[in-house]
């Protein structure tokens, strides 16, 4: 046979043609992974270094203002590292928990026919939407920095707490070994709610009675321990702090670059939840409020057992995305120099060790498994609030 | 309010100037630092380049954006030149004075960035979502793990990776211009997320489409571009422009590895002993052009899902 002919039939051949692609693609991308590669090694040996993580186990020798564990300029770099990612999981964390109290807030408000508050938060929403993140950070820092005052001229909250350019200054509770018994109390109050609601639920399904499970859970949750904390003698005492020279000294400091950053991410990401709430009330037929009200359901349980229920399922997958930004969004904290992964590990020790491939490699392969976490966690949750069915 | 506008002090030489005059805000700052918020540090002589280039931008974003513009027919010929024309215009060369793109900053470099950034993304987020709709499982596995590793990281390390570690990757001797590599990172990062937008806008098209486009013995290519883009892409207008949006929100990251853009600039003209503790006058000036942008985007792309509504109104 003519081997072109035998050619043009394998390329008009379906299975074949896609054979051909797929085999080229490979060859191609793998071809372009290998070049690179190839001229990373030449490069890196052209400059005499290695590739090697052996750098982690060296001194860090720079000091880092916040820090959730033990943590001296002695330490090593992979100490400063987890210091690092301790960081950014705080201000990621925090951040989530306070981006969805507001946004959920803002979301009802939008919804609201009080015409004021709708068309305020109408406002709001639209200004921090359209502004960039990094800008809201600078911002928010600029006026922390600019407005609160110096250390010596503290705004002092009841001489125990104080608020200054430098931090907001808190006492430092220190537990005493006794705190553990009402951490005991606390923890088996929570087990003893979750086993009750499901036993109030069952009862409920069998006889149509009806036990006060809210009260009864915070009973046991928060009254247990508090009373017991009272009885035993209060086994936390506080250290206060206390201005020395030009700074306060002791006690708990939340510093300004934390709170900036989380203030910022907060507003900034509340803003995006808000829109996504009220797209999934929205989304929830009116006619399931009328239904639910007509069958003599009261208005806060009609929100809490008909709609939000509905909504969530309309809410919960972009929410997720917004987890996630808010979560890389963190990184800008190298801005205003809070201490988290990229300041650390791909900023410092990667300036001071010139080792940027091993240290880039470290940072993306933190933010990714980060994101992978938010995302499975979320997953879980999507599935248990997922419309089942039959 | 009244620290806005009414206490405000407009004129001056300096933040102690400024305190004498009013107790308000102090934006002599703006006024006097107008051009670099503007151009960056781009040569006087040659700012005409960038204004030019301005006028060239309205002139093929105009029957873009617009029906009744008597060129219309050809938009498309303009546009493809267009990149090209302006890149000459601001780089140099072949008969203007060259200029450094460090020297860019400022308005201009956010729109640089911006533009190029939106213009490239928008084809690369095309081909990468269907290559994820793919029914070829080795270009299936390349996208996905394109676009979720892109996805899974900040845009922050991706521009350090640009700025320290790309020249390693790259033969022996041969460099690359920075803001090239910003553009290059920024694009990628942008088209990751747009493919995930018409993704969503693909799968929205029913089946049915597809089989009836191949009934019609069109091939894939004609398939795609003449049935099932054209319905995906209305589809996800409101997603593409939200992605818009956030890219050119995105382009501030570029301060943190040494451009200047406006922010960048704010935050130089913050270091100035003349003008420190401004930073919430500053702020807010740069606030208000990306807010002016990036709102004037999102009630582009309203009007633009009401013109394509085919369905009947409810």
């Amino acid at each position: 046979m003519d081997p072109k002919v035998s050619l043009s039939r394998l390329w008009r051949d379906e299975h074949s043609r896609s054979v051909i692609i797929q085999v080229l693609a490979v060859v191609l991308i793998f071809g372009l992974f290998a070049y690179l590669v190839r001229n990373a090694i030449v490069n890196l040996e052209a400059i005499g270094k290695g590739f090697s993580f052996g750098y982690l186990q060296e001194p860090a020798s720079y000091d880092i203002n916040q820090h959730l564990i033990e943590y001296t300029s002695r330490s090593t770099h992979f100490r400063a590292m987890l210091v690092g990612i301790l960081n950014t999981l705080l201000v990621a964390v925090s951040g989530i928990v306070l981006a969805t109290v507001l946004g959920f807030s803002l979301g009802v408000l939008r919804l609201s026919k009080n015409l004021l508050a709708n068309k305020l938060a109408h406002i709001y929403i639209d200004y921090v939407r359209n502004v960039p993140v990094l800008l809201h950070i600078l911002l928010v820092y600029g006026i922390i920095v600019n407005t609160l005052p110096v250390p010596r001229e503290a705004q002092s909250l009841g001489d125990i707490a104080f608020l200054t350019n430098r931090g907001f200054f808190l006492p430092k509770p220190i537990f005493e070994p006794l705190f553990l018994v009402i951490l005991g109390l606390f923890t088996a109050g929570i087990v003893f709610t979750i086993w009750f609601r499901r036993y109030a639920a069952d009862i409920q399904r069998k006889t149509g009675e009806h036990y006060p499970v809210f009260w009864i859970s915070l009973g046991a949750i928060l009254g247990i321990p508090f009373v017991s904390y009272f009885l035993i003698g209060g086994p936390i005492t506080f250290e206060i702090p206390a201005l020395t020279g030009f700074n306060f000294s002791g006690g708990m400091v939340i510093r300004p670059e934390f709170t900036a950053l989380w203030i910022a991410l907060s507003l900034y990401t509340a803003a995006f939840i808000a829109e996504i709430v009220r797209a999934g009330i929205i989304s929830v037929n009116y006619g399931q409020t009328e239904a639910s009200l007509a069958l003599g359901i009261n208005h806060g349980r009609t929100l809490n057992l008909v709609v939000i229920p509905q909504a969530l399922r309309v809410i919960v997958p972009p929410l997720t995305s917004q987890y996630l930004n808010l979560a890389k969004n963190s990184s800008l904290a190298i801005a205003i120099g809070y201490m988290d992964i990229v300041a650390t590990i791909g900023g410092i020790t990667l300036n001071q060790t010139g080792r940027e491939m091993e240290c880039m490699i470290i940072v993306l392969l933190l933010y990714l498994s980060l994101s992978l976490l938010i995302s499975f966690a979320m997953n879980i949750y999507n599935k248990r609030i997922r419309l089942v069915e039959r | 309010m009244d620290w806005l506008f009414l206490d405000a002090a407009f004129t001056g030489g300096s933040r102690d100037e400024c305190s004498a005059k009013a107790g308000g805000a102090c934006w002599a700052v703006i006024g006097e630092r107008l051009n670099l918020f503007t151009y960056g540090f781009y040569p006087a002589a040659e700012r005409w380049r960038v204004n030019l280039s301005l006028v060239l931008l309205i002139f093929t974003l105009f029957p873009i954006l617009f029906e009744k513009v008597p060129y219309r027919k050809y938009a498309l010929h303009i546009a493809v030149a267009f990149p090209f024309v302006t890149a000459w215009l601001l780089v140099g060369g072949l008969g203007l004075t060259p200029v450094e793109t460090d020297q860019f900053g400022g308005f201009m470099l956010t729109l640089v960035i911006g533009i190029t950034g939106i213009g490239f993304s928008l084809p690369i987020g095309i081909l990468l979502a269907l290559g994820r709709q793919s029914k070829l499982p080795a270009i299936q596995i390349f996208s996905i793990g394109f676009i979720e590793f892109i996805r899974g990281v900040p845009l922050i390390t991706l521009l350090f990776v640009a700025s320290t570690m790309l020249n390693y990757f790259l033969p022996p001797g041969v460099t690359f211009d920075l803001l090239l590599r910003v553009l290059i990172m920024v694009t990628l990062f942008a088209s990751a997320y747009m493919a995930e937008v018409i993704r969503g806008g693909l799968q929205a098209i029913p089946k049915g489409q597809f089989e009836a486009a191949d009934s019609m013995g069109l091939h894939y290519w004609s398939a795609m571009r003449l049935i099932v883009l054209p319905q995906a892409m209305k589809i996800s207008i409101p997603g593409i422009v939200n992605t818009f949006i956030g890219l050119y929100k995105d382009t501030t990251l570029v301060i943190i590895i040494g451009l200047l853009d406006p922010l960048g600039i704010g935050r130089a003209s913050l270091a100035d002993t003349k003008w420190t503790g401004l930073s919430t006058e500053v702020y807010l000036f740069v606030a208000i052009f990306f807010f002016i942008s990036c709102f004037g985007m999102a009630r582009y792309s309203q009007h633009l899902e009401n013109k394509l509504e085919t369905d009947h109104k409810r």
